[in-house]
């Protein structure tokens, strides 16, 4: 007798399992579940839990549940099998700009142009989720800058000012190595913070030649024959060859990088300011010594910030029936003032929102309220991955290079233009096969 | 008694051969039996051998491809990182099996003589052959850390500075391979032992009668009879070599730069890349080059053993 009862709670756990599995369609008895998929950096988990429990608290018929997938080239073959298979969770978030079009948007995502909220997002944004003439995404947290964290601390007992041209950070750096501190921090174990100042220089390369981005979609313009494009890695090869470097740059991580630069052992740290939240919540009580400027050019009056746009939710076309409305419903809450205040609440924020309505409060750390002039001022260019589908992927190896002395400058932008090309026949683009 | 025994193992034998006979005839399965085995290796290895031929001369996403030709094989061999890859891979191949040839013969060696606690230090030695690749990767990388790392901190004590082995690009590959051996060498040690230990002690003693001294006995006894452990040796470490990843991936990921890449983690990063025609091709690329390596030395080596 009791082991007939033991199997029908078996064969009833079993249906039960069946019932929630990743295919199913149908909504069971108390509501619709809506699976949503985003990576697994922590602030994104925690935001994204945060959004969800809002959303459920307000929408009882319905029921938000958050999945992770890894970060990075691993994550994006995840996205793209998924989507592939038809297998995708009803919504995910996603990077915006090259990485958003390499998702074949008009296949595989339902177009989301005719959503009330559209009128209070960013007009720049909305260029960087759109395919076709058509809108598929809706923005998912802040806008982040890509520039210089500094610590104020350091800079104000050598009594240095914030740069705004590119030979007096230079002049900075040598009065800092002067004082023993390391003047630029650098991570090379977390590959793709080399980067930071070969893209966070692109606001300085439009501002040089406003057609770049452009031409280099069409295969008209080269890093490498750009004088303003390549003084990108030639900034990056003079802060190596000036040993302006943190002596431990090949073996940090970004995250001993950012407690270096809080604890003031270095002075500047070219990163994205979304690392804000990191270093919020390891050195709280330093972060109000951090602030922040764009990584500066060779002409003081076209000084200005290189904007990262934030991530975006996407709905798969395998998303029908009432989980679509579901899944439109939620996405409406996350864009709204409310979704805004659960993030800024659950997390710290590393820059503006892209959406009427949500504003910053008072009590954000200095290096985000650093940011707010250069948007108020119009001062800003998204970075090029948002203006341009084609990005390459080996660029944070061959910034490791140029950024470690392995390579040199020229070398390393010629090979970048070669990374970019596979990249550009890749996605099919006119005028590169 | 024995006798018994030794009639139950004729008769055994006599069945065996007795099988083997009417096998060679007609087989003693009917042939549906063979069907399950040959759906799983059809649908599993040969379609997807045969259709990665035709897809390397693709361009494909997940969603669809295009017929390029030869493009990505030219693609693939003007690749900047192939190069070093190349040469990497084969610095790489020789040294681990160089290294791990010289260390197992003079560990097998010392394991076969008499010393104390000598079955502990054969477990000692092979113990690394069974720990997970990824696990060693990730915990030499630990110690292999230039300010923080065990290594360099003992090497302080003892007044050396140690050189930045991952982090630096003329270490960091010859870092990786040490590692390697460290983890591989028990296996050739193994291998040498059995070969040593199978060595008749006759000639040992022969050699004694005629006062050879302990160095001359391994130079002109040991190191010719081990022959056919070292060729195993040689060749298990070779191909391994030639094919390695796991380690080179889990220390430095190619780094820094693409300095201590490898043919396989070139590939890897193209399909990680999203470039999946360019990855199929270097993988049939790949493919040929250890045919073109492995199948020669397989045919000279196993005709070397007939002819003795």
């Amino acid at each position: 007798m009791h082991r007939r009862a033991a199997l029908a709670v078996a064969a009833a756990g079993l249906l039960a399992l069946g019932a929630c599995s990743a295919g199913d369609l149908g909504s069971s008895d108390d509501g619709t579940t809506v699976s949503f998929l985003v990576d697994n950096e922590p602030s994104t988990v925690k935001n994204s839990e945060a959004l969800a429990k809002a959303f459920n608290a307000k929408n009882p018929g319905i029921k938000v549940k958050v999945e992770t997938r890894p970060q990075g080239g691993e994550g994006d073959n995840i996205v793209k099998t998924r989507l592939a298979t038809g297998d995708m969770a009803n919504v995910f978030a996603y990077n915006s700009g090259s990485l958003f079009q390499a998702l074949k948007p008009e296949q595989n995502l339902v177009a989301l142009d005719d959503q009330a909220y559209q009128s209070t997002i960013d007009q720049v944004f909305k260029t960087t989720v759109t395919s076709g003439g058509k809108v598929y995404g809706a923005p998912y947290g802040a806008a982040v800058g890509g520039g210089i964290l500094y610590n104020k601390a350091v800079y104000s007992r050598l009594g240095l000012q914030v740069p705004k041209t590119w030979a007096e950070f230079m002049a900075n750096n040598a009065k800092l190595k002067a004082a023993g501190v390391a003047p630029v921090v650098q991570t090379y174990q977390d590959t793709w913070t080399s980067q930071v100042i070969v893209l966070g220089d692109f606001h300085n390369v439009a501002a040089a030649q406003p057609d770049f981005a452009d031409k280099f979609t069409k295969n008209q313009a080269k890093f490498a024959t750009t004088p303003a494009a390549l003084r990108s890695f030639q900034r990056l090869q003079e802060i190596h060859d000036a040993g302006y470097q943190n002596s431990d740059f090949a073996s940090l991580k970004l995250e001993q990088g950012l407690k270096m630069l809080a604890e003031g052992g270095g002075a500047h740290f070219p990163i994205l300011t979304f690392a804000l939240a990191t270093l919020a919540a390891n050195n709280p009580d330093q972060v109000k010594d951090v602030g922040f400027f764009a990584l500066p050019g060779d002409d003081a009056d076209k000084f200005g910030l290189t904007v990262w746009e934030p991530g975006a939710f996407y709905i798969p076309k395998s998303t029908t029936g009432a989980k679509l409305d579901a899944a439109k419903k939620f996405v409406a809450f996350a864009v709204s003032k409310e979704g805004c205040d659960t993030i800024i609440k659950t997390t710290t924020p590393g820059g503006p929102f892209v959406i009427k309505g949500c504003t910053l409060p008072d009590n954000v750390p200095p290096a985000v309220k650093d940011m707010q002039p250069y948007f108020d001022s119009g001062a800003n260019s998204p970075a090029l991955e948002f203006l341009s589908p084609v990005k390459g992927p080996a660029l944070e190896q061959i910034t490791v290079e140029v950024g470690s002395g392995i390579r040199k400058a020229a070398d390393g932008a010629a090979l970048y233009d070669q990374d970019v090309k596979k990249q550009a026949q890749q996605l099919g683009l006119p005028g590169w096969s | 008694m024995t006798s018994t025994v030794e009639d139950r193992r004729a008769e055994t034998r006599g069945t065996a051969a007795a099988i083997g006979r009417r096998a060679r005839a007609r087989s003693a399965y009917p042939y549906w039996f063979y069907l399950p085995a040959a759906i799983v290796y059809g649908v599993l290895f040969i379609v997807p051998t045969f259709a990665s031929f035709y897809f390397s001369l693709t361009r494909w996403t997940i969603f669809d491809y295009k017929f390029i030709g030869l493009d990505n094989f030219i693609q693939f061999f003007q690749e900047p990182a192939l190069v070093k890859g190349f040469t990497n891979t084969i610095i790489y191949a020789v040294v681990t099996s160089g290294l791990k040839v010289v260390l197992g013969l003079l560990l097998a060696v010392l394991l076969t003589s008499r010393i104390v606690a000598r079955g502990y230090l054969r477990s000692v030695v092979f113990f690394p052959v069974l720990v997970s690749t990824i696990g060693v990767g990730i915990t030499f990388t630990v110690l292999m850390n230039p300010q923080h790392g065990l290594i360099n901190r003992w090497l302080a004590v003892v007044g050396v500075d140690g050189p930045a082995w991952l982090t630096d690009p003329s270490y960091a590959l010859l870092s990786v391979a040490l590692v390697a051996v460290w983890k591989g060498v028990g296996l050739a040690t193994i291998i040498y032992i059995a070969g040593i230990v199978s060595i008749p002690q006759d000639y040992f003693e022969a050699a004694r009668v005629d006062g050879a001294s302990s160095f001359q006995s391994f130079r002109h006894i040991v190191l010719p009879l081990a022959r056919p452990a070292t060729v195993t040796v040689v060749i298990l470490s070779l191909i391994g070599g030639l094919r390695s990843f796991d380690l080179v991936w889990s220390m430095t990921r190619g780094g820094p730069g693409f300095t201590s890449d490898v043919i396989a983690s070139v590939i890897y990063k193209q399909y990680q890349a999203g470039f999946y025609g360019l990855s199929t091709a270097g993988n049939v690329v790949l493919f040929l080059v250890v045919t073109a390596i492995v199948v020669p030395l397989f045919w000279f080596l196993s005709r070397r053993e007939v002819e003795q």
